[in-house]
């Protein structure tokens, strides 16, 4: 492609045509401030809709400034980024945005890790002028089970809507209105619970501000961890550990494990339990789902339904209950390991200690935001009483940790408790996308076989490529298995199986960018795709350096099927571990 | 945003049909699709909305939002009489907005919205190409020029039945 030569600050630079002014900048290491601004290479995002004006720059030669995020380059342009004309253009832009921005920075949810906040302090405002003339935002707050929109605080940015779109393809969300009413929207403005939404939290992920943000269930958690009528027990999502030490100054990719293992029991756990172990149940029950309709198949039967989907991320789950309704007997019937460690931990492990049900509080660390939703769905009570009690992100926990006056840097490593806090690599891996369908394979294969894998790990299966696909042997039968991760690359997936063309046996569907690593209740990425990279490498650390790498072979399950289960999807299996789908479209149409 | 519970009929749901395949079921066509729809029901109710996001395979987030971004589009019928108070600038500094303010407390009603009975609705445009006659006011297709405030009760008169 043809080069384009400019000059930026007075240093030349050569770029290909077609470049952003803004991304030449940066080939010279040259930040020009952004706000609505994000580019997220990875997933192929670029959102660059030039709308808060805050990235200008001085051509010369022309007479407006430009919106360096989408202005291309032209041979011999020259630019200044820092020109007291843009400085001043700058502070008065934030001014404006400012202006009829609440101003509760001291107690908002965001706070310390928002963009808006940090650009501020960047460019020195220090009063805001026109306020006393500027009407406030006033817009309605929404509470989900998962969200909080409170759109007083929307910069119209649309970051949100990009990602709900774009990315997830599932459309809950648009800009409405115009000039001051405008924010960011479900249709009719409508209750974030009465549309589309499937709770993913990638709208979290990206906001700048904090007119996104996650339903806080810390105080509650204090208050339950400080009533001695409860037992409060924990369980850990694979992803949590190959992030949260983000939160605490290290490096990303940095595991954490046995430190938060210590924290959590510092903070007055009565047990601390992986959701590992439940994920280790997940592949016997799954990878025994998976044999079973495949052998049907194999036999002739008919009406067997293939592909199997993996079923343990409730935000596809959610998806696919709204949008794929004519599929719901496709997906494995497999609770998500939070559900059934829920299910185990409220009946085997509370007759085991024994406690009653309502005075024994599951709670769940999770690096997603549909899990809190999940938590709350009728299938997953009894009696009204919830197999999980409720679910905190990765990000709630980093702040319960330093408002406990801990430094998760000076922890000591602990080791979870038994017998509900032992897992093998295999489960690790759930927190990766590819990573279940990895762990189900190295099991099933083997059930299927009769012979034991010399190597358990399936390479081909790995990466962060959005679809991707691979053929493993089975003995001499081709298993074909797809993976995606997002929901816009699920849906590709899941339109080639309504159109009864999907060349797949199995298929694994994980809703967030990298899988659960990527979750909309992890530590912020700001966009830098390398920091899912990195926590994707510390999870399969963590799985090579496990004595044990197969789910069925965790002694534990083993004990677990002996002892109170019988055998994969048996009677009681189906009763505690699996669940069936809602058709859910109506909620689309449906209007108040 | 007050809202109207509407249940549409075979026949309007076939005519929107038409009207999308007409564009080739393109959602790039929405803002195009729109514009006839309303011509056709007079307005784009939440249900309208739907059934074209379906038929455009765009999310009805979308839809709403186009709608209520132009002004041209209304999610509200009108009135039988629709009176539209032009604000643009040679009828604003001859007042305009006075004219309107009178419309208003008349009528009970904010601009967008209908009388109770359905006879009349406000809205504002800007220029109807009258100048020399403003403040000028519309009520359907007939053109009031020179519109003081207190010949606001006349021009509703002329509508009582």
């Amino acid at each position: 492609m043809e080069n384009i030569k400019l000059t930026i600050d007075n240093k030349i630079v050569e770029v290909p045509r077609g470049t952003t002014i803004y991304k030449a900048a940066k080939k010279l290491d040259i930040d020009i401030p952004v706000l609505c601004y994000m580019d997220l290479a990875d997933l192929n995002i670029e959102h660059k809709p030039g709308g808060c004006r805050i990235c200008v720059v001085e051509v010369e030669g022309r007479k407006t400034l430009a919106p360096s995020c989408s202005t291309e380059v032209s041979e011999g342009m020259v630019v200044k980024t820092h020109s007291i004309r843009v400085l001043n253009a700058r502070k008065i832009v934030m001014e404006l945005i400012l202006s009829d921005h609440p101003k509760d920075c001291l107690v908002c949810a965001k706070s310390g890790n928002c963009d808006l906040q940090n650009l501020a302090i960047k460019l020195g405002i220090r009063n805001i002028p026109n306020q006393d003339i500027a009407a406030m935002s006033t817009y309605r707050t929404d509470f989900s089970p998962s969200i909080i929109r409170e759109l007083d605080k929307c910069i119209m940015c649309r970051r949100c809507e990009t990602m709900c779109n774009e990315f997830q393809t599932v459309g809950a969300l648009s800009a409405v209105n115009r000039g001051f009413m405008s924010v960011v929207a479900p249709a009719f403005e409508m209750d974030l619970e009465d549309s589309p939404c499937t709770y993913c939290g990638q709208c979290v992920a990206v906001c700048p501000t904090g007119a996104l943000t996650e339903v806080d269930h810390t105080n509650q958690l204090i208050q339950d961890l400080a009533n001695p009528a409860k037992t409060v027990i924990v369980q850990t999502a694979p992803a949590v550990r190959a992030a949260l030490g983000e939160e605490f100054g290290m490096e990303p990719g940095t595991l954490v494990t046995g430190k938060m293992v210590t924290a959590l029991r510092q903070l007055g756990f009565k047990y601390v339990f992986d959701t590992d172990f439940a994920a280790d149940l997940t592949i016997m029950e799954e990878g025994t789902e998976l044999l079973d309709r495949l052998s049907r198949f194999l036999k002739g039967d008919k009406n067997v339904k293939l592909p199997i989907l993996t079923s343990c991320c409730p935000g596809w789950v959610n998806f696919f209950e709204q949008q794929f309704t004519d599929l719901l007997d496709v997906p494995s019937t497999a609770r998500s390991p939070q559900q059934m460690f829920g299910a185990i931990a409220k009946t085997y492990f509370a007759d085991l200690i024994k406690v009653k049900r309502e005075d024994l509080v599951v709670v769940s660390i999770m690096p997603c935001l549909a899990k809190k939703y999940e938590c709350q769905r009728d299938e997953f009570k009894v009696d009204g009483n919830p197999d999980v009690d409720y679910s905190i992100s990765t990000r709630e926990l980093a702040h319960l940790i330093k408002r406990a006056n801990m430094d998760l840097n000076s922890m000591p490593d602990e080791d979870f408790d038994k017998p509900l806090g032992e897992s093998t690599g295999a489960a690790v891996i759930f927190g990766a996308t590819g990573g279940v369908i990895e762990a189900a394979v190295r099991t099933a294969h083997e059930l299927y076989t009769g012979k034991e894998l010399e190597k358990v790990d399936f390479k081909q299966l790995r990466g962060m490529e959005g679809i991707r696909h691979a053929e493993i042997d089975f003995g001499g039968f081709p298993l074909k298995i797809g993976i995606a991760h997002g929901l816009g690359n699920a849906r590709k997936l899941l339109d080639d199986v309504r159109a009864g063309k999907s060349q797949f046996h199995a298929i694994e569907i994980m809703a967030c960018p990298g899988g659960c690593i990527g979750g909309g209740g992890q530590p912020l990425h700001h966009g830098n795709m390398s920091i899912i990279q990195k926590r994707m490498e510390a999870i399969y650390k963590e799985d090579l350096g496990k004595p044990i790498r197969q789910s069925h072979k965790n002694p534990y399950i083993v004990k677990l099927y002996e002892e109170f289960l019988g055998k994969p999807m048996s009677e009681k299996s189906h009763h505690l571990l699996h669940t069936h789908y809602v058709d859910k479209s109506k909620k689309i149409i449906f209007m108040k | 945003m007050s809202r109207i519970k509407v249940e549409l009929r075979k026949d309007q749901i076939d005519k929107i049909k038409e009207i999308c395949k007409s564009f080739n079921n393109e959602g790039g066509e929405l803002i195009n699709v729109l514009h006839k729809v309303q011509g056709t029901f007079g307005y784009l109710p939440a249900e309208v909305q739907e059934a074209v996001a379906s038929e455009l395979n765009v999310p009805v987030a979308k839809v709403y939002g186009v709608v209520t971004f132009y002004s041209f589009f209304t999610m509200l019928p009108k009135g039988k009489n629709p009176i539209s108070i032009c604000t643009g600038t040679a009828c604003y500094v001859r007042g305009a907005e006075k004219v309107l303010e009178e419309f208003k407390k008349e009528l009970k009603i904010e601009v967008g919205e209908t009388t109770g009975d359905g006879k009349f609705s406000i809205s504002c445009l800007r220029c109807v190409g009258a100048c020399g006659l403003a403040p000028v006011v519309m009520v359907g297709d007939k053109t009031y020029g020179r519109v003081a405030p207190e010949m606001v009760k006349d021009i509703l008169g002329n509508y009582k039945d």
